[in-house]
């Protein structure tokens, strides 16, 4: 009985979906796939874990056919040109894409698109005009870590700065933002900045070897995300006071916080770029499978963690991994209004 | 013993034997695949690969190995993307420099007895330096007479195969059938009798090491007419295929014991054995494995063979 009533709901809840979206109808025979160049950190193992949930479910409600991801084993150019090729020739309607490299795969995008098919980029993009971009606005996130610092701090101060890799675009983009924000506001002075190299091991030492030529008065550290936890450490084991720690999503970073937060009422903010970012380009795909108007460039939307949702986020979050979310069609239907 | 194939046969049977075997398994698997564009998509980027193998023939020819392949194949692309689209002029003579450091690369590797791996390694790093230099954020363009010929769309027989067959068949005529070709083929079998002879060793390998230089430039060339734009790191997995290219295409690693012919079938072989293991569906992380396993079957078949050569 119990069986029958969830069935029921379940073909209730379907059918409104249906009723909703006219549309989705359209692609149920439609086959998406996601070409993938590199597969060997956290953040990447959960996109992959994401994909699969989101879409193992849209296939099992006919919503598309198939949603299938392809890895290459190397993260090598010519071996992902070499996979777009192929999945061409095992004719998926869509090819939704993260890039070894923005330019080197423009040639069999091409292809691609030649031979009929949608093909839908993200993370790491691609050039090639005919296809879609789903970019991430780094520089809007490091500039949102300083308005954040300045509506908690009024009076402004001293800031630190952890960069991550040196000579990386993300890197340069991120703290383009930050010194924007910095320029804006007019209340904040970058009395220093280390390349925590978005590890908190890196991160700790950098800070550690910086903390005594700084001023006693840093009220905050702007970061890039898997480095704030090692700050934190460094500047506890200085004895200073804990300045607000912008953090970056990373588990031990949200458990320090939470123990800081239920200690003695330590306040921050956490932002960075959510894995489930695949499920987003997935829907996106559909969407254009179904003859919706999507204009080629999007932006990804920031996961960010705030005072009152941390519990919720911490307990979504596995240990060694990232905070993250799987975005639904009408998320992607959002993202794709605003970039109209 | 007239009715049964000759180990030397067999053996040089054995490259295309096993190419046929893959063509055949990934019809099989994927018959979308059978047709002119799917053969055009399956093969266009064995061409530069082809190309690679070819120069990396040349340097295993007269007993060196070249470890720098990939990343010089990577320069020229960034060249080409770069100095040839935008002022010709200085991307040729960019490109000729390129090939007379190979020449120089080889005489210095002769004259100072120096051991080729440890120099293309290092030389490796300096191809990658200035590829960087060249080109330090991905882009660039394709020069348009390149593209052209790359996605060139003949009546009947796709390009690539047309191309592959181009690129075996000269180099086959210029090495195996001509009387140059043999004294070249002769410094890797047998060095000291030709130096008796009267040739001179180090014009040999600086002309061997040239070939191999403009072969990586036509493959960086070709690389970039396929991608439309190139990346510092566009082709440092070159280095490992062209390798395993010659030596699957029937070559040996000393005694100037190569094939033109083999090296294009290999390097083929080697391209399509990637895409019949993702059209398996394998898991990617036993795709590397399944590669080597690939390979391992091949030369297992061709020790076989040598063995009952020897027998003989």
């Amino acid at each position: 009985m119990k069986s029958l009533l969830k069935v029921t709901l379940y073909m209730t809840t379907a059918a409104g979906m249906l009723l909703g979206q006219s549309a989705m109808a359209d692609t149920s025979d439609k086959r998406i796939a996601l070409s993938n160049n590199y597969a060997g950190n956290s953040w990447r193992q959960a996109m992959l874990r994401s994909w699969e949930k989101v879409t193992s479910e849209a296939v099992s409600n006919g919503v598309v056919a198939a949603a299938d991801a392809f890895t290459t084993a190397e993260n090598q150019v010519t071996e992902q040109a070499a996979q777009i090729q192929n999945l061409i020739l095992q004719g998926y309607d869509a090819i939704v894409i993260n890039a070894a490299s923005p330019e080197g795969l423009n040639g069999s995008v091409k292809e691609a698109c030649d031979a009929g098919v949608t093909v839908v980029s993200f993370d790491g993009i691609v050039t090639e005009p005919c296809a879609w971009r789903i970019a991430v606005d780094f520089k809007q996130m490091g500039k949102d870590e300083v308005l954040y610092l300045a509506e908690k701090l009024p009076d402004g101060g001293q800031l630190l700065e952890i960069r991550g890799l040196a000579g990386v675009f993300v890197d340069d983009e991120i703290s383009a933002g930050i010194h924007e924000g910095v320029a804006e506001t007019g209340k904040f002075e970058i009395a220093g900045s280390v390349h925590g190299n978005w590890a908190q091991d890196v991160a700790q030492k950098a800070v550690a070897g910086i903390l005594p030529s700084l001023p006693d008065d840093i009220v905050g550290v702007v970061t890039q995300g898997g480095d704030g936890y090692g700050a934190a450490q460094a500047i506890k084991a200085s004895g200073r006071d804990m300045p607000i720690i912008v953090m970056g999503n990373r588990h031990d970073e949200l458990t320090w916080w939470k123990e800081q937060k239920d200690a003695n009422g330590y306040e921050t903010m956490s932002v960075s770029i959510a894995p489930g970012v695949s499920t987003l380009a997935f829907w996106v795909a559909q969407q254009i499978l179904d003859g919706a108007d999507v204009p080629k460039d999007l932006t990804v939307p920031f996961l960010r963690i705030d005072q009152d949702n941390l519990e919720e986020n911490l307990a979504n979050t596995e240990a060694g991994g990232v905070a993250n979310v799987e975005y639904s069609l009408e998320d992607a239907q959002e993202v794709i209004k605003g970039a109209m | 013993m007239s009715g049964r194939l000759s180990p030397r046969l067999l053996r040089s049977l054995l490259p295309p034997l096993s190419l046929a075997a893959l063509l055949i398994a990934i019809f099989w698997l994927q018959p979308r695949t059978m047709s002119y564009f799917g053969l055009n998509l399956l093969l266009n980027l064995a061409i530069p690969i082809a190309l690679a193998t070819i120069a990396q023939m040349f340097i295993l020819c007269v007993n060196e190995l070249d470890l720098s392949i990939g990343g010089f194949v990577s320069l020229v692309a960034c060249i080409t993307a770069t100095w040839l689209h935008d002022t010709p002029l200085l991307g040729i003579a960019a490109l000729a420099g390129l090939i007379a450091a190979y020449a120089a690369l080889g005489a210095l590797i002769h004259l100072r007895n120096l051991p080729s791996i440890v120099v293309t390694l290092g030389m490796s790093f300096v191809w990658l330096g200035l590829a960087v230099l060249v080109l330090p954020t991905p882009g660039g363009n394709a020069p348009e007479y390149i593209r052209t010929l790359m996605t060139l769309k003949p009546a009947y027989i796709p390009f690539p195969i047309i191309a592959s067959v181009v690129i075996a068949l000269v180099v086959h005529v210029g090495l195996m059938r001509s009387a140059h070709g043999t004294v070249l083929r002769g410094a890797g079998g047998n060095p000291r009798s030709l130096e008796c002879a009267g040739w001179s060793l180090l014009k040999i390998k600086m002309g061997m090491f040239a070939l191999a230089g403009f072969f990586g430039v036509l493959s960086g060339m070709a690389l970039v007419g396929l991608t439309t734009s190139a990346d510092a790191n566009i082709a440092l997995r070159y280095t490992l295929l062209s390798i395993a290219g010659v030596i699957l295409g029937g070559g040996e690693f000393v005694g100037g014991r190569v094939s033109p012919i083999g090296a294009v079938i290999g390097a083929i072989t080697l391209a399509l054995a990637g895409s019949f293991l993702s059209f398996l569906r394998l898991n990617p992380d036993w795709q590397i494995g399944a590669q080597g396993a690939i390979l391992i079957i091949v030369l297992a078949l061709r020790v076989l063979i040598g063995r009952a050569e020897a027998r003989k």
